[in-house]
């Protein structure tokens, strides 16, 4: 019995094309997996332990699905729930799922799946061996892991498994990877075990390996010997070049994947079309291999105030970097003047929009641009001395002049006050793995009914 | 002179995970491919994006018309020095790249 693992999206809170999940439903999925995660928007979600998603999106998407779970009367498992996949977002997205439940008149069994980790497991297994960095990590210590804000290990195949074993019809899924919650089912059936991974890295960005990746849905169905890929979305197609190019995407070795315990390998991947709409992929490779999670942290470096002003007039435009360089050494001297503070005890930095604010050293051109916007970013150990020090450089900022003798300039401020709190600022501190004994040593599941008795 | 991104269907980049950044080259047919695989060299793409041409991994995939690179970024996803938070117009200084006939 092949598997058939229906994706709505790659990305739960971005919506999806509610007709073509009508067609998955339709199609007798054994299970609906979707991704509610990713560190494409930086280290802030994992460093706040929040959702990059609204809450309204992501319950509008989510009752759908949960609508559609109830109709298969097969599983709904959601992966990196909450963008960042710590306890904090698995217990959001378990308050939304209970809200929904009891709208709905559903009574439901979910299981949550822990992944975030204690700075002392790491610590210990830093300690004996069991921590190894990836390339290029950062330097971690006992130290530096007991400052971070929050650290997670990403589930692999067998810590999903362990949440569908539990017989629930919702799991909720703290961090995993992007392929475990799609592999899981195949891979517990016994289907090929190359194609159970092929097919999830395939499908988990949903229809971007389609013709029409705005779409959404797309449906794998996993065998013995490989696995098929079918659009669901009206007038999309899967050519053999649109699904082997997603190996590409945001991939830094387009062939080989790993993952806990092993690694996929899709050198000999054959892509076939079927029909003009489905491919077909046999040949893919899994390579046993040690078991290792990877590991995620975020680290508290600060809080910021930035500060935006804009210069039209033409001899500051076209002396821009002249005058912000110039400006902020003078601010560095103020800031030294009255608030007692050496450079090493907050950063400041100005970029110049219209200039190179995208690329910074590595622009390569120079135009002639109208106006040049110049953003300030200024990062200290609390926001209020952030935001003592945006207050401080805000008259400068808006009058410095070029020269001495000249009226002083005013540029353009857009608000009122021209500094505004950005909060928080965090980096991302950790690229290793930890080695575990037993899958399960380092996650934890929770079972509960939810929803009307 | 013309642009590499006249000659080809697509340059894109993009973060992959939080520590690297992979450029694809979408040459479309298999004699701008041809082209490029000799004609472009690893250490001018390291150039540009200011790497040590040793860090930079290449991917010259026929099948596809695809040539890839990949290389850790210089400043960290989100890290206080980043400017770019998905390394998605890194692209641009590829596609802007002189191309000697």
């Amino acid at each position: 019995m092949p598997t058939r693992v229906l994706v709505p999206t790659g990305a739960l809170g971005i919506t999806f094309d509610r007709a073509a999940l009508a067609r998955g439903i339709a199609a007798k999925p054994d299970i609906i997996a979707v991704d509610g995660g990713s560190t494409d928007s930086g280290p802030f979600s994992l460093g706040s332990g929040t959702s990059k998603y609204s809450r309204a999106a992501t319950k509008s998407e989510w009752r759908d699905l949960m609508v559609a779970r109830a109709e298969a009367g097969v599983p709904l498992v959601v992966g990196t729930s909450g963008t960042c996949g710590t306890d904090s977002t698995v217990d959001w997205m378990y308050d939304i799922t209970r809200e929904i439940a009891a709208e709905l008149g559903q009574r439901i069994k979910v299981a949550r799946l822990y992944s975030s980790q204690p700075a002392d497991r790491v610590t210990k297994a830093l300690a004996a061996g069991r921590v190894q960095p990836l390339s290029p990590a950062p330097p971690i210590s006992a130290e530096t892991l007991a400052t971070m804000r929050n650290i997670v290990a990403l589930a692999g195949a067998e810590q999903v498994q362990a949440a569908l074993a539990t017989g629930a019809d919702i799991v909720i899924a703290g961090r995993t990877t992007d392929t475990a919650i799609i592999s899981a089912l195949p891979l517990a059936r016994g289907e090929h075990a190359g194609a159970a991974w092929h097919g999830a890295k395939v499908g988990e960005c949903g229809a971007l390996c389609t013709t029409n990746p705005t779409g959404g849905v797309v449906l794998i169905e996993f065998d013995r010997e490989g696995f098929t890929v079918e659009p669901l979305v009206e007038g999309a197609i899967c050519t053999p070049d649109s699904v082997s190019a997603h190996m590409l995407y945001e991939n830094s070795d387009p062939f080989i994947l790993y993952e806990p315990g092993g690694h996929l390998d899709v050198t000999a991947a054959r892509y076939d079309a079927l029909d003009g709409r489905c491919v077909r992929v046999t040949g893919s490779r899994w390579v046993p291999g040690r078991y290792t999670v990877k590991l995620e942290g975020a680290a508290l470096v600060g809080y910021q105030t930035s500060i935006l002003a804009v210069l039209r007039d033409h001899r500051y435009v076209a002396n821009a970097q002249r005058w912000v360089d110039e400006l902020h050494a003078y601010l560095t001297d103020q800031i030294a003047k009255r608030m007692g503070l050496g450079a090493e005890a907050y950063a400041l930095e100005f970029r110049l929009i219209g200039m190179n604010s995208a690329l910074g050293d590595m622009e390569n051109r120079q135009g002639e641009p109208v106006e040049v916007g110049v953003l300030g970013l200024i990062t200290a150990p609390t926001a209020e001395l952030a935001e003592e020090i945006g207050k401080l450089i805000n008259p400068y900022v808006l009058h410095y002049p070029l020269t001495k003798d000249e009226e002083l300039p005013t540029f353009a401020f857009p608000y009122s006050p021209a500094q505004s709190e950005r909060g928080p600022f965090y980096e991302f501190a950790l690229n290793h793995i930890m080695e575990l004994a037993d899958p399960m040593e380092a996650f934890r599941l929770e079972v509960s009914e939810v929803g009307y008795a | 002179m013309p642009k590499l991104g006249e000659r080809v269907l697509r340059v894109r980049s993009k973060n992959a995970g939080p520590f690297w950044v992979t450029v694809d080259i979408f040459c479309g047919t298999p004699e701008v491919f041809g082209e490029l695989k000799t004609g472009l060299r690893t250490e001018t793409v390291a150039a540009l994006f200011q790497q040590p041409s040793q860090l930079v991994k290449r991917f010259d995939i026929a099948d596809l018309n695809v040539i890839k690179f990949s290389f850790p970024r210089p400043v960290v996803q989100g890290a206080r020095a980043d400017r770019d938070m998905h390394g998605a117009q890194w692209a641009t200084l590829l596609a802007e790249l002189d191309m000697r006939d």
